[in-house]
This record gives C-alpha cells, structure tokens and sequence, in this order.
C-alpha cells in the first residue's frame, strides 16, 4: 500500500494511504478529543470536537474524517484549538441537563469526562433547552433525548453493525430528535433490545432499563428465598468495572460478592447452558437424520430471536426450540429445585446476572412464564448494574475471596463457558452432537474452526463418514449475510450460531464500559475476553455437556431424557411473527 | 411483494417505483417517490410511507427521517381550507412573519400542519408576484392583501362563514 508522509505537532508520521488524520496522530501516541467517533461505525464528522489545524486550510479541519495527504502540516493543539473544543462543548453542555450528580452514567461519561478534560469551567451560551419526556416503553432500554448530543451513534450501530434500522434522526434544526420510524415507542418499533445504542451513547441518552431497585428490595424481604446464576460471559467481563485487566476470569470473586450481597444461593446459569446443549444436540441429531428444517439455527441471543420474528419470520422453522440457558435454569429453579428444596415456588426470588439487556425482555414473553403468567425470572441484572451493585455495596471486588456456587445447579462443563463467545454454542453442540452421530468418544474437544472473534466464519467438518457445514455470526448484520444464504437456499448448512451482539455475549450491550482510553467493543477487549473463557473451558476435567455429572442425574431423576415431555414442558419454547416487519 | 403494499398505494405510483427500481441507485429516488405520494394524496399517511418503505426496501426510520427533514413534506391531510403566507422578500419586509405568528397562535398549528379538526392547514409560499399588495395571504384561492396580525382572526371567522 501507498504509504503518506506528514508532519504532525513537528514530528514526522509515516501513514498507509487512506488513514484519517486522528488516526495518524494515535499512531504517535497523541489521543485527539472526540465525541461522535468510533472506529467500527461509519465517519460521521458530526461533533467536530476532534478539530485540528492543517496549514494552508481556511478552516479547522474534523481529523476523524479527514484523510491524511502528503507533505500535510498539522498541529493538534493550540491556544486557539483548545479554545474552539471548549466552546464547542459548551454550546452542548447548554443544551444540555446539568445533573451529572444524579445521572446514571455514573461518572462514566464520554461528555462529562471531555469537559472535565477539556477544562470547561463555566457555561456561556444560555440558551432554550430541548425539552423530551423520557421514553420508558421498553422493557430493556430507556432513551432521554434531552440527554442526547446527536452524535448519531446508536443510529449508526443500530443500523451497521445490527442491521436494524430502527433509529433515525426525525426533523431537523433544534427540533432534531433520535427516535425510531414514525416516532412510535420503543416498544412498537423494531428494536430488538440488543442494547447496542446503550453500548455506544456517550451519554445517559440510551441506558438498560434499570432492575436494582426491585433486587435490593426482593433482597431485603425475609419472606424471599432469593436465588441468582450468573451467565458464561459475565465471568469474563466484570472484572473490567472494578479496575482488572480486559480479559481476567473473576468467576469467583463474583460468587463472593453475590453472596456478601445476601443471595441465599449463587448458580451457575452455565448449568442452563449444559441443559440447552443436551436437548439442541437432540434436536440437531433428529433433523439431521430427518432432514427437516436444516439447517438448526440456534435460539440462545433473546435479540437475534427478535430479531428474527421481526426480519425472517420466514425461517422460523428452523430455529432451535430451546430456551436459552438464563430461562432453562430459572424454569428449573421454581420446578425441580423448589420441589428438591420444598419451596413454595412463589417465595422463590430469581435474578439472573446477563450481558444482555434484551434478557429483561425475554423475560416477560408469556411463553416463558409460569403456567400462572408470572415469570420464571423475577429480575435481570446486566453486568453493569451489578457491578454498582457491588460498588454501592462497599464490597472491594479485588480483595475478595474466592467462592463456591451451590450445587446441583452450579456445577457446568467447560462446552458451557463458551458459551459467552461466538462460536462457543456451535462447538458445545459439536462435541455432544458428535458423538452421539458417531457413537464413538471424541478426543480433539477443540473445533478451532468456528473459533476466532470475527463476525462471521462458515466451516465444513467432518464428523465420522458425514460432513457437516456450519456457520456462525455475531451481530446482526453478519447475520443477514447467512440468513440471506439459507432464504435462498443458495448453501446448504446443517447448523447456523447466531448471536445478536459483536463477539457473542462477551460484547454485550450490558457489560462494562471500557476502561478511559478505549472505545466500547474495542476488538482487542473483546478478544481477550473470549480468550478468559477459553481458558476456563481449557482447565476444566470435564469439558463436554453429556459429562456433566449433575445433568445426567437431572434427566435420571427428573426430566427422563433429552426431547422427553417433561423437557419439552420446561426447556422448549415457540416464537411469534411479529409486526412491524422489519426491513 | 405484499398484497397489502401495492394496494395502498396508486397504480401509478407502484409504477413509478418499479420503473426507479430498474435504474442504477434505486434508492436515491426517495424523495421523487415521496413527492408523488404527496401529490397524488395531497400528503404523506403513515400507511403510504410504510408502503414505500418495504417496496423499495428502504429501512421505514430512513423514509420517516427524509420526510420529516424536508418541509415540503406533509404528514398530516390538507384541511378543508388552506391558508397560506407569502413569505417573499416584499411581503417579509412589510411583516408577513408577524402575520404569520398570528396565525400561528390563532390556529395552534406549526407551516405544514392541519388543525385537529381537519378545518385549517399552514404554508408559506414564495413570492407570488403580487408584492404590491404585500403582505399577502391567501385562503383557499381568494387573496387577501395587505394583511395585518390584528386581521387574522377576522379573516379566519369568515373563513368559517361566521
Ligand atoms: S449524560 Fe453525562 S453530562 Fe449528561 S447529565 Fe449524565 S453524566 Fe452529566
Ligand atoms: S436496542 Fe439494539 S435494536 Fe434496539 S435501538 Fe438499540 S441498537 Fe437498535
Ligand atoms: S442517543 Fe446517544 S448515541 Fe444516540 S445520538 Fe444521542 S447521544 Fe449519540
Ligand atoms: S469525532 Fe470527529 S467530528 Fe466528531
Ligand atoms: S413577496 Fe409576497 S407577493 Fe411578492
């Protein structure tokens, strides 16, 4: 490639042809403010906080979108600089709330922390201020347009990486506005509450319908047996709010600290993961021998199954009927286990810990729920609130012991703790599927082919004398790719992984702000955090679902064998066409 | 395609977006398929952009968004009588945005809008070439020149007949 030489602040930058100004500078260790910036998203040039000086321009030029050129002179700071991004922040912070104290970005704010960076100290531009009722239609996001800077962010990710579209800015001049088509609620639109707006809003605009208010409460009521399980990729993920490298397992502290909370038991919603792995490799084994509604896709991402009933009604024969793991443990929670415990299940409190905001969602569809219409998971948590859970609790993650979930719903196998990354679902399903088609015991557990966090891998594996083509996809954009391939029927799979986010689970839209310095989704965060549970799925003895001690002895006792009544009952759902059709 | 789709909208207009579809960026023809909606229904139904959108497959946010960006656009139907504002240099200079907040505020509708009860729409016009008059209004096909704020409900009842 064509590489460009300029100088930047004096020094000289040597750049491949086509690499932003912002760019070029990072390269040499200079950070340029910015707001409506993100490296995954298509340039915006909106905000123009990130302005720097090129010499010969009339002008201060947006170095997020403009390419570096040979021989160019550019100076990121000045007086004159510094002054104009002041100013250009203040003109928002007018138009702007002032209740940074009782904001829920809780100090971890893009546009709070740029105007502490930038030294604003006053705020010279009164003028009218836009005035939004908060909209509360969602069941897993909330959006408050007055806090909204129009970086067009969301409308961005919403539309490129998820393949959406359901935000657009509506009208224009001061009466400008985020909302989706017509302006109809959150809950009448498309949204398919993957919470990915939340991810990228630099501010409190977009935010996960908060659920800590009914757990403190359930928690602080003696009547409640109140119960929790944590998902795969939380383990991977929480340790980045309370300060720890990207990429460290805290799976253990977080059993302490659940408990110091006043959970009376702590699971594993891994264990869920093992049970969805024994009744979709079932599932896969009789399509594969029926030939029906191939290829599988699986139904784990509560987003890609809205997804789904909104965009590709269509293949809704073919997506696995499992619930996901979250509702398979929570449905066991007020059967099996109220019933081992002798527990009214109604004084059973469950809370799930998930990455996920559109888990408070899939909580209330009413198939989920109880035969009585109450839901099997009374509260979700994403990782983010508890992690202030944990915070305003005074609880020091760091310096936790380690813990121990109770059993029987908290003992997993490794295929379950990959779950939380792409690619992890396919190969749990791998390993048991494999050998129930070959009868014969498997000795290489590692499918490296459908491993890697990329947004979308197709694979051909060979499993005894048959073949089987795979794909797996993380957000939603990939996902059309594949689903578009199956609609047509221009390639035949047996099974497809869809999850609705960017890296699975690990990429979230309820895990973790990054650390200051890095932008949300960064590739390299979210690779080391497939690589945590890599690790954890590495060290463990027993690495297939089918081995789970504990599983076999919930099918001896309980539920018979995998696809029985009694599964189909608790562990299997059904989905809806759902209007409107998304396009 | 729908059934449903091509029936909410005019033959006319479903060729009209075929005949876009074949040519090279279909989808840059929006705002001409939006704006023979508009002049085949005098406005933009919720219905018509909701066929639009899934006809030519523009996402419903992004046909939402360009109608309401533009003012040429209407979302609401015309009322019964139109009232509309010359907003031209001549008429500007003599206070035809005074004449225009009156009626603004008289109505409570926004240009572009129609009163709830379907009776009075709001526009502007550009210079109607009659600027000796200015400022000039006129409702339904009858102009009224040199108009004054004070005017304007006087002007609105006999409109109604009153
Ligand atoms: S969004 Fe950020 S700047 Fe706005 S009130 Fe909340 S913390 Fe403050
Ligand atoms: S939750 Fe996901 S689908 Fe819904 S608006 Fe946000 S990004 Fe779009
Ligand atoms: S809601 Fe957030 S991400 Fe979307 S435009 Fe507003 S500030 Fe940006
Ligand atoms: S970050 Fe460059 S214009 Fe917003
Ligand atoms: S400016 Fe109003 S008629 Fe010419």
């Amino acid at each position: 490639m064509k590489k460009i030489k300029l100088i930047i602040d004096g020094m000289q930058v040597m750049v491949p042809e086509k690499t932003t100004l912002m760019e070029a500078a990072e390269t040499i260790g200079i950070h340029i403010p910015r707001l409506c910036y993100h490296p995954d998203l298509s340039k915006e040039g909106a905000c123009r906080i990130c302005i720097v000086e090129v010499e010969g321009a009339r002008t201060f030029q947006a170095s997020c979108s403009t390419p570096a050129a040979e021989g160019m002179k550019v100076k990121t700071n000045s007086p004159e600089i510094r002054q104009a991004r002041r100013d250009l922040v203040e003109l928002i912070l007018d138009n702007h709330p002032q209740e940074c104290q009782t904001c829920e970005r809780d100090g971890q704010c893009e546009l709070q922390n740029l105007a502490y960076a930038l030294g604003v100290r006053h705020r010279l531009f009164a003028g009218r201020r836009k005035r939004y009722p908060q909209e509360n239609s969602s069941l897993a996001v909330v959006r408050d347009s007055e806090k909204c800077i129009l970086c067009r962010r969301c409308v961005r990710v919403c539309a490129e990486i998820q393949g959406v579209y359901n935000l657009q800015q509506m009208h224009r001049g001061v009466q400008t506005v985020v909302t989706p088509a017509f302006e109809d609620s959150m809950a009448e639109s498309v949204c398919v509450h993957c919470g990915q707006c939340v991810n990228v809003c630099p501010t409190a605009a977009f935010l996960e319908k908060r659920s800590t208010d009914q757990v403190w409460k359930a928690l602080a009521d003696p009547r409640l047996h109140v119960v929790v399980h944590i998902a795969p990729s939380i383990r991977a993920a929480i340790g980045e709010g309370f300060g720890l490298e990207p990429g460290t397992p805290a799976t253990l502290q977080t059993i302490t600290a659940l408990r110091r909370l006043g959970f009376h038991k702590v699971f594993d919603t891994n264990f869920g993961a093992d049970l969805t792995i024994m009744e979709e490799a079932h599932e896969l084994v009789s399509r594969l021998r029926s030939g029906r509604n191939l290829p599988l896709l699986t139904s784990c991402s509560a987003g890609w199954i809205k997804f789904m009933e909104h965009f590709y009604p269509d293949l809704i024969p073919h997506a696995s009927s499992c619930k996901s793991p979250m509702s398979m443990l929570s449905a066991l929670l007020k059967t099996y286990y109220a019933q081992k415990q002798g527990i009214d299940p109604d004084c059973i409190y469950v809370v799930s810990i998930m990455p996920c905001t559109a888990k408070k969602y899939e909580i209330m569809r009413p198939e989920l729920c109880r035969p009585d219409g109450k839901p099997y998971t009374d509260a979700v948590l994403t990782t983010r609130e508890l992690v202030w859970m944990i915070k305003a609790y005074g609880i020091d993650f760091v310096k936790l012991p380690d813990g121990r979930f109770d059993n029987p719903l908290g003992f997993s196998s490794g295929a379950a703790d990959i779950f939380g990354t792409t690619g992890g679902v396919m190969e749990a399903a791998l390993r048991t599927a494999a050998e129930k088609l070959t009868g014969q015991e498997l000795t290489d557990l590692n499918f490296i082919e459908v491993r890697e966090v990329e947004g979308l891998k197709e694979a051909s594996i060979a499993i005894g004398d048959q073949v089987l083509h795979v794909a797996v996809a993380n957000g939603l954009t990939n996902a059309k790719i594949i689903l578009n391939k199956v609609r047509a029927q221009e390639k035949q799979f047996q099974l497809v992984e869809i999850m609705a986010c960017p890296g699975g689970c690990i990429g979230g839209g309820g895990q973790p702000y990054p650390p200051e310095g890095y932008p949300v989704l960064d590739k390299e965060i979210i690779r080391r955090r497939a690589r945590a549970l890599y690790a954890i799925d590495q060290a463990k003895q027993i690495r297939k679902s089918h081995e789970n001690p504990y599983i076999k002895d919930l099918y001896d006792k309980f539920l018979g064998e995998p696809g029985s009544r009694k599964a189909h009952e608790l562990l299997h759902t059904h989905y809806t066409v759902r209007e409107p059709r998304g396009i | 395609m729908d059934v449903n789709l091509e029936t909410t909208l005019d033959k006319e207009i479903i060729e009209f977006i075929a005949a876009c579809m074949q040519r090279e960026h279909p989808r840059s023809y929006l705002i001409s398929v939006l704006g023979k909606v508009q002049e085949k229904y005098g406005y933009l139904s919720r219905q018509h952009m909701h066929a639009v959108a899934h006809i030519m497959r523009i996402p419903t946010s992004r046909v939402y968004g360009v109608a309401t960006f533009y003012h040429f656009f209407r979302l609401r139907p015309r009322g019964k009588h139109q009232i509309s504002i010359c907003m031209g240099t001549a008429c500007f200079v003599k206070g035809a945005d005074r004449v225009l907040e009156a009626f603004k505020s008289e109505l409570g509708i926004d240009i572009g809008e129609t009163t709830k009860d379907g009776i009075f729409s709001l526009d502007n016009t550009r210079c109607l070439g009659v600027c000796g008059l200015a400022p000039v209004v006129t409702i339904n096909n009858q102009v009224y020149s040199q108009v004054t704020p004070q005017q304007v409900p006087e002007l609105i009842n006999k409109t109604l007949g009153r």
